[in-house]
């Protein structure tokens, strides 16, 4: 028979001001077991927890139940307290009368009564618990970085620089995501180039980077600090190790009409190409759907013009499996699609653009040369329009939920560029709200109003209407003025709403890490472990967590770094010990449990069981306790009820369901 | 007489429209073909239900130059519907002894030879009960 | 094949044309319509109020009609067809009204929605095929620039209606391809003519009926066509300088399809 004591916290007035916690005290000492139970404002306290140090020693407690809130605060430090107090971690069980029960009920008499329920389930699985020992697992000591724009160049840089190995993954043949395309950034308006490809060569020189572009993360396995992952290294078609650089491929490749997705389309670039001058690595690629000699066997011109004999058509996708201790995620996004809001006429204009296009035709390198010019014509614009939130904060289902945060920032940036060195040029920004939460961010856009004359109208824009003589009828309201406004534009700039880049989607089921309905990947806690995964092992690094700019991206980057290098420190991890344990009289070797593990952690082997004095080998199910994840999906699988999960056994979850039903 | 709060309770059931769903972004008042004959604007009309001030709203011009085109229902960003909200007011007042808008003897002034089956039908719907 | 047909009131009297138009056309093409018994006129407008009932059952009569034959339901008329199209949607998804207005009908089996609706255009898109209907032209309108006008009842609210992109709808322009003439794209091709505002309010109407045919003619169109009684007698009362002729589109189907003639001497 167990000894149990039932702790009982206020959390202040969190609990005790909608649970009668003396109630639940008194209730819990006529449960059987219980030999001990208090209650105490703080438990969590230094005193809460010598309270209950007091009571293993006194009262010889074999278990216990704290009554607080939800175990994903607390359980770990009530855990460590009855540790130190010489109980086994696992005889220790939180019931959560807080989110359960005291924040989400507002009737005290109903609230006690299911806090009293709670901890009898708590109480009447104690009475079952038995002590469980951690086992260990090394960890190696090299990170993964799946992406490499900046937030996936700084991790990289970070960890290295704390001394560890780290790949880098890039999909694209460059380095430098979305932060290359930026002619500008906010609010210092320094060159995105000038400060982003000196950190592209500092990652690309470091001696602990190794960099591969062009590649793709084809499937993972393992867990945290002993992931196992296939790299597909995409068949570039150029050797990599006797291409110079020196371009003449591209020059004298006769394909040259391919959309030139680095201009996001606003150009054309030849079928071999680097996406852009200071592409790292500056060895091309050959873009097979688009090459001639892909396409009709015919051409070979690059190979004929290749000085360094360094293009190989024969070239294959090719797979490498690499271990590594942990895994961030800096997938980083794109642009929303534009289909579904054509009363702006983006896709009837060439002269309707997106803001990240904008960036392109402001850029030196971009389709214009950085002169800012309409597409359909190459005419320098006089009046320019601005439409803010385009696809974000829609409750529709034609965009975005959230604010896409970064827009009403790049917005001024682009007006306040475009006034500066082009004066006579006037431009109209349509917004719903101006959002500038950020260190001289506010005083960045006052400035585009007040120095710049950038004429910002609170208002939304209905239509876009493209006119005979090539120019843009804009209808849009004031809402200050009250007045529907009709305006003529030659350009029309839509403040395009972020998405997460649409590979995350896979790369999250890879690494079993959960994502929003926004895809978003989720943290672990939004407030206290907001660069850490759900699942163990795994970062999250920039805007595949969520909407952010390039100073909270670098942060965050840095953020990530320090948490996967705290994992590379170690030499060990302890491993759950609530893992799945298979009964092998009970196991009939079906493997349905093997079908159903996420993790691969069962596998059948042979085994010579003595059943009752009966020596036979059996096929039986084994589980590798370093891969099982305690997700128990086998212990309900299993017709034979020889699968069980220790620290969540069946009878344990039958007394609980008791306790509460009784 | 029913009260102002119960006028607006009326209009969001009639409607099915949830005011407190806008942004006030204004892309209704910038969509709308009718906004310079109307007294009252389109974005207006939600926070006229929300401040429940029915009474202005029963007395609008606005009611009648809706044109039901749902250009604003379309581009709603919210889902806000607000040319909904219009007609539960026109409602409100139609369905009301003496509310009607278009009387039967206007009609034969009103006629040409051209003029649809539809466009009368369609007026009697919208503006009578 | 053979699809219930509901002709809705206007199609009776002042757009005869219009229905008689599509009667030919639909025979040189394979398919026949079968106008439905004692149908009632839909009203012209969608019904908003969510408490309305009895101003919708006609449209539940003409579904519930298509239903016991086993047939779809085709609609010419934008009003008729937006109207009936979101009834149907009411039928099939608002249990209070489903259950209200099938109170009210005592029909032998409750409607519920089961009927599918179509326009014209969306049997000769998904059912035939333009580029069926294209091989079935014998006499193109080569040369002929032609602008789309959709208004606002075929295309809105576009969740529901399923018809096309709401503010860039290719149908009418496949259409005018398929018979061998050339779409005019122009941005007012969506927006109201005014509609029932055009009784009382008639400068109102002919305002935004001018927009749209200098907007059209503005980008090189020679003429106007449109599904809507309703937009034809609002476009046509414009006096703009750039005002063009406007025609019910199965005037030129027919004309393509060579079955104009016959249909003028009936």
């Amino acid at each position: 028979m167990q000894r149990i004591g039932v702790f009982v916290c206020h959390c202040g007035s969190n609990i005790a001001a909608t649970v009668d916690v003396k109630k639940v005290v008194e209730m819990a000492k006529m449960e059987p077991g219980v030999v001990h139970a208090e209650d105490y404002q703080y438990m969590c306290s230094e005193a809460g927890q010598s309270k209950i140090a007091e009571a293993i020693k006194n009262e010889k407690l074999t278990g216990l139940v704290v009554c607080s809130c939800s175990p994903r605060m607390h359980e770990t430090t009530f855990r460590k307290a009855a540790e130190r107090a010489g109980l086994n971690p696992y005889m220790v069980e939180v019931a959560n009368i807080r989110e359960h029960c005291s924040w989400i009920h507002k009737d005290m008499e109903e609230a006690t009564k299911k806090a009293v329920i709670l901890a009898r389930a708590a109480i009447a699985k104690v009475n079952l618990n038995a002590s469980l020992k951690p086992g260990e697992s090394l960890v190696t000591k090299r990170a993964l970085v799946i992406g490499g724009g900046i937030a996936g160049i700084q991790t990289a840089l970070d960890i290295a620089e704390a001394g560890y190995e780290v790949d880098i993954v890039e999909k694209t043949p460059s380095i430098g995501g979305r932060m290359s395309q930026l002619d500008k950034t906010f609010p210092t308006l320094d060159c995105s180039a000038c400060i982003l490809t000196p950190k592209m060569v500092e990652a690309s020189a470091h001696e602990k980077i190794n960099i591969y572009t062009y590649s793709e993360v084809e499937k993972v396995s393992g867990f945290v600090g002993d992931f196992t992952v296939d790299i597909r290294k995409k068949a570039r078609s150029v050797d990599m190790d006797k291409c110079t650089g020196c371009g003449v491929c591209q020059e004298k490749c006769p394909s040259k009409k391919n959309s030139n997705e680095f201009n996001r389309g606003l150009n054309t670039r030849s079928a071999i190409y680097t996406p852009f001058a200071q592409a790292i690595p500056n060895v091309p690629v050959i873009d097979r759907e688009n090459c001639i000699k892909f396409k009709t066997g015919k051409c070979g011109v690059c190979a004929k013009v290749c000085q360094a004999g360094a293009i190989d058509y024969e070239q294959k996708d090719e797979i490498l499996t690499e271990k590594y201790g942990a895994i961030v995620v800096a997938t980083g996004f794109d642009t929303i699609k534009l289909d579904n809001y054509d009363e702006y006429a983006y896709n009837q204009s060439k002269d309707v653009i997106t803001s990240l296009e904008l960036e392109r035709i402001m850029n030196a390198a971009g389709p214009t040369k950085g002169h800012l010019e309409r597409m359909s014509d190459g005419k320098a614009p006089k009046n320019m329009v601005f439409i803010q939130c385009v696809g974000s904060r829609c409750a529709d289902k034609r965009g975005k939920s959230y604010c896409s945060k970064i827009c009403c920032m790049y917005t001024a940036k682009h007006a306040m560029l475009i006034r500066d060195k082009y004066p006579d040029v006037n431009v109209t920004v349509f917004y719903i709200d101006v959002r500038t939460p950020g260190k001289n961010f506010d005083e960045f856009y006052r400035r585009a109003v007040e120095e710049y004359g950038v004429n910002y109208i609170k208002g939304q824009v209905g239509k876009v209407a493209p006119q005979p003589n090539g120019q843009l009828l804009v209808q849009g309201v004031d809402l200050i003025d009250n007045k529907q406004i009709l305006m003529e534009a030659d350009m029309v700039v839509l403040a395009t709403a972020i998405e997460p880049d649409p590979s995350v989607r896979k790369i999250a089921t890879m690494l079993t890490a959960s994502i929003d309905t926004n895809n978003f990947l989720t943290e672990a806690h939004p407030k206290l472990r907001p660069v850490e995964s759900p699942t163990a092992g795994i970062f999250l690094s920039g805007v595949c967590q969520g909407p952010k700019d390039i100073p909270e991206t670098v942060s965050q980057a840095g953020a990530a770094a320090v948490k996967a290098i705290g994992l590379l420190a170690k030499d060990k991890l302890m491993t759950n010990p609530c893992t799945a344990k298979s009964d092998e009289l009970l196991c009939n070797g079906c493997s349905t449990c093997e079908n159903v593990c996420p993790y691969g952690a069962i596998t059948y082997e042979d085994k010579e069981v003595n059943d009752h004095g009966i020596r036979e080998t059996r096929r039986i199910a084994v589980v590798n306790n370093a891969l099982c994840q305690g997700c128990g999906a086998c212990t309900v699988a299993c017709p034979s009820g020889a699968m069980d999960l220790q620290g969540f056994s069946n009878r344990q979850i039958i007394a609980e369901v008791d306790a509460i039903c009784r | 007489m029913n009260t102002p709060k119960k006028q607006a309770e009326m209009i969001k059931e009639i409607s099915g429209v949830n005011p407190l769903k806008c942004m006030k972004c204004g892309k209704c008042s910038a969509s709308c073909p009718s906004y310079n004959e109307m007294d009252i604007k389109p974005h207006q009309f939600v926070s006229y239900v929300q401040n429940e001030d029915i009474e202005s709203l029963v007395n609008s011009k606005s009611l009648w130059k809706c044109l039901s085109c749902f250009a604003c229902v379309e581009r709603c960003p919210r889902d806000v519907k607000p040319g909904k909200l219009i007609d539960a007011a026109r409602q409100l007042v139609v369905r009301e002894k003496g509310g009607d808008y278009l009387m039967a003897d206007e009609i034969p002034e009103l006629l040409d030879p051209e003029l649809p089956q539809q466009l009368l039908v369609s007026a009697f719907r919208r503006y009578r009960r | 094949m053979k699809y219930s047909y509901y002709p809705g009131c206007t199609l009776k009297t002042k757009a005869v044309e219009l229905d008689a138009y599509a009667r030919a056309s639909a025979r040189a093409l394979g398919f026949e319509l079968e106008e439905i018994e004692n149908w009632q006129c839909c009203g012209g407008v969608y019904p908003l109020g969510t408490d309305e009932i009895a101003t919708k059952l006609s449209s539940v009569r003409a579904l519930n009609e298509a239903k016991e034959k086993g047939q779809d339901l085709v609609t010419l008329c934008s009003a008729c067809h937006h109207v009936i199209k979101r009834v149907n949607d009411d039928m099939k998804n608002a249990d209070d009204i489903r259950t209200r207005a099938n109170n009210y009908m005592q029909l032998e089996e409750p409607y519920a929605g089961e009927t599918t609706v179509l326009h014209f255009l969306e049997v000769l898109r998904d059912r035939i095929g333009f580029d069926t209907l294209k091989e079935k032209v014998t006499a193109p309108l080569t040369g002929k620039k032609i602008g789309a006008y959709y208004g606002c009842l075929l295309l809105r609210p576009s969740g529901l209606l399923e018809f096309d992109d709401p503010e860039n709808p290719s149908i009418i322009e496949d259409f005018i391809r398929a018979i061998g003439a050339e779409p005019v794209i122009y941005p007012y091709r969506n927006e109201c003519c005014g509609g029932y505002i055009s009784l009382k309010e008639k400068e109102m109407s002919k305002t935004m009926c001018d927009k749209i045919m200098d907007s059209a003619s503005g980008f090189g169109a020679d003429m106007l066509i449109t599904a809507c009684p309703l937009c034809l007698y609002n476009l046509n009362k414009s006096t703009c300088g750039s005002r063009l002729p406007v025609y019910y589109f199965t005037e030129l189907l027919a004309e393509a399809l060579g079955v104009k003639e016959e249909v003028a001497k009936a």
